[in-house]
């Protein structure tokens, strides 16, 4: 497509969990440009969350090797600075409860800290950046609140800001929305895309239900049963080609 | 402007901050106060003790293990009252403890007498318990099992009302619904939810007990604590260091042993 190195390539990029017989996920090649909005498809347990987590290695690959512009992760250093620019939003959220929004928001900035600084408040510059980023996601009137007083839509979208409080290069998000109610569910990932394409950040989502994902993003990059069974545009996705990416599993009715 | 709103916002943020410092220096100034009224700052005593320590230690060296065999039926005492105990107060409170839950309890009053009756048991300590029982019962290892069993019911009946309390509705509104009495919205809804929280507890409680029940002898309620006891007069220090040893053997023997059946329980 005329793009120079890319951002993100995955050279047969293989997992295997311990004890498992079957690889979670098969030796596995795909690249992700600058920019590029990408849905993950599949049902549960195709492996789009352990695509996602090998990415910034919270899961380590078992074989093959990740290259981010061009160069393979080998320090301890070198993965920090890649997870920093690289944000990861949950499915669950993830959120320290007990804490405010601001707080969890604050917890994006931390990898710019050392550890023993990171004891002290943060700066008044880091502040004033995570405010802003609750602003665009809708909660700044939220920010002392502590979090298990919010909404579901609204915790998820402090988890947003969390991301984007890291001024990443990349998001990586999780079935972002699967544990929300199919409007709010909407909502969340437009906001999601427009703060990707305002900020030119590259996006890889998982999502296991089509419509939304037609909403999100031009390529579709599907999964089955560990596999890369589908990668194009999504006008290319064929609708024999959706029941098989759904096909062997305990889903009767196709998701719609 | 939403800059004046950032600022109103990291004001109310600093307001919250010297709160928590001002209420971390007051904690921080009833610890030293303690710690003054205690004794903790007089040096001079507490470097006095050294020698006094070190005395001991050397004389506690090399332990003293001539007198093995008289110890391991007394062991085995100690092992057996900690069994009995823990099986003794797991079984008044399972139904105290359903008293004690809000939600299975019949009445509120009831409730209340019941937590305060848990609340009793826990306040006295273990060797109180076992100087009552043995003038109770007379000397031996059957004033021990009921002084720990007594004290553990405190304990274990306030951790099942708990427990039932956190249990999930879900499950129990699903038994209701299929018009069970409420004695089996209990025994079928509730208890399933609660049972491998307390057998986890009760492992846990076992080898509480079992340390507990070394020094019961102390009182003469029988167990290894007494002959620990009787050299600790004499200032057989050497043949202490042994028992402590010993006792130590049992011990990680106990918890090894709980850590294994609870892995097998989950």
């Amino acid at each position: 497509m005329g793009f120079g190195i890319p951002m993100i390539s995955l050279q047969q990029l293989t997992v295997t969990y311990p004890g498992a017989s079957r690889p979670a996920l098969l030796p596995t090649s795909l690249s992700f440009q600058a920019g590029e909005l990408v849905v993950l498809l599949g049902a549960s347990g195709a492996g789009k969350s352990t695509l996602l987590r090998s990415i910034n290695m919270l899961t380590k690959p078992t074989a093959g090797k990740l290259k981010v512009n061009g160069r393979v992760i080998k320090s301890e250093r070198s993965l920090r600075e890649h997870r920093r620019d690289s944000a990861m939003i949950f499915q669950q959220h993830q959120l320290l409860l007990q804490q405010s929004a601001l707080h969890n928001v604050l917890l994006g900035r931390l990898s710019y800290y050392s550890s023993l600084r990171s004891l002290l408040p943060m700066s008044v510059a880091d502040k004033e950046l995570a405010l802003h980023c609750l602003e665009r996601v809708g909660l700044l009137d939220s920010a002392l609140e502590r979090v298990d007083r919010l909404s579901g839509g609204q915790q998820q979208r402090v988890g947003i800001a969390r991301a984007l409080a890291q001024q990443p290069k990349v998001i990586l998000a999780d079935e972002p929305v699967a544990s929300l109610d199919p409007v709010t569910s909407q909502q969340v990932l437009d906001l999601l895309h427009t703060l990707c394409k305002e900020d030119g950040i590259t996006a890889i989502v998982s999502l296991h239900q089509l419509a939304l994902a037609k909403s999100f993003a031009e390529r579709i990059v599907a999964l089955s049963h560990g596999e890369v069974v589908f990668d194009g545009p999504l006008s290319e996705l064929s609708d024999s080609q959706v029941v098989s990416i759904y096909s062997q599993t305990h889903y009767s009715a196709l998701p719609l | 402007m939403a800059e004046d709103r950032y600022q109103s916002i990291l004001q109310q943020l600093q307001l919250r901050r010297r709160r928590r410092v001002l209420q971390v220096a007051l904690l921080l100034l009833v610890i030293l106060l303690c710690s003054y009224f205690v004794g903790l700052f007089d040096g001079a005593r507490l470097l006095d003790g050294i020698p006094s320590l070190w005395l001991m230690a050397q004389e506690s060296f090399p332990p003293d293990f001539t007198e093995w065999q008289s110890w391991l039926l007394p062991l085995l005492d100690t092992l057996a009252m900690s069994i009995v105990g823990t099986a003794l107060a797991l079984l008044m409170a399972l139904p105290l403890g359903i008293l004690a839950a809000r939600n299975t309890s019949p009445h509120p009053l009831v409730y209340r007498f019941v937590r305060g009756i848990l609340n009793l048991f826990r306040a006295i300590p273990e060797l109180v318990m076992g100087i009552l029982f043995v003038a109770a019962v007379g000397f031996g290892a059957l004033p021990g099992v009921l002084a720990l069993a007594f004290h553990s019911i405190g304990m274990v009946g306030k951790f099942i009302a708990e427990a039932i309390e956190h249990a999930d509705n879900g499950p129990i509104d699903a038994v209701r619904a299929t018009g069970a009495t409420p004695f089996q919205v209990i025994t079928h809804g509730v208890l399933p939810q609660v049972v491998p929280q307390v057998l986890d507890l009760a492992l846990y409680r076992w080898e509480y007990n079992f340390r507990a029940s070394t020094v019961m002898g102390m009182v003469g309620a029988g167990g290894i604590g007494l002959e620990l006891m009787s050299s600790l007069r004499l200032m057989n220090y050497d043949v202490v260091a042994a028992i402590l040893l010993l006792i130590l053997l049992t011990v990680t023997l106990v918890d090894t042993t709980g850590a294994v059946l609870r892995k097998r329980f989950k």
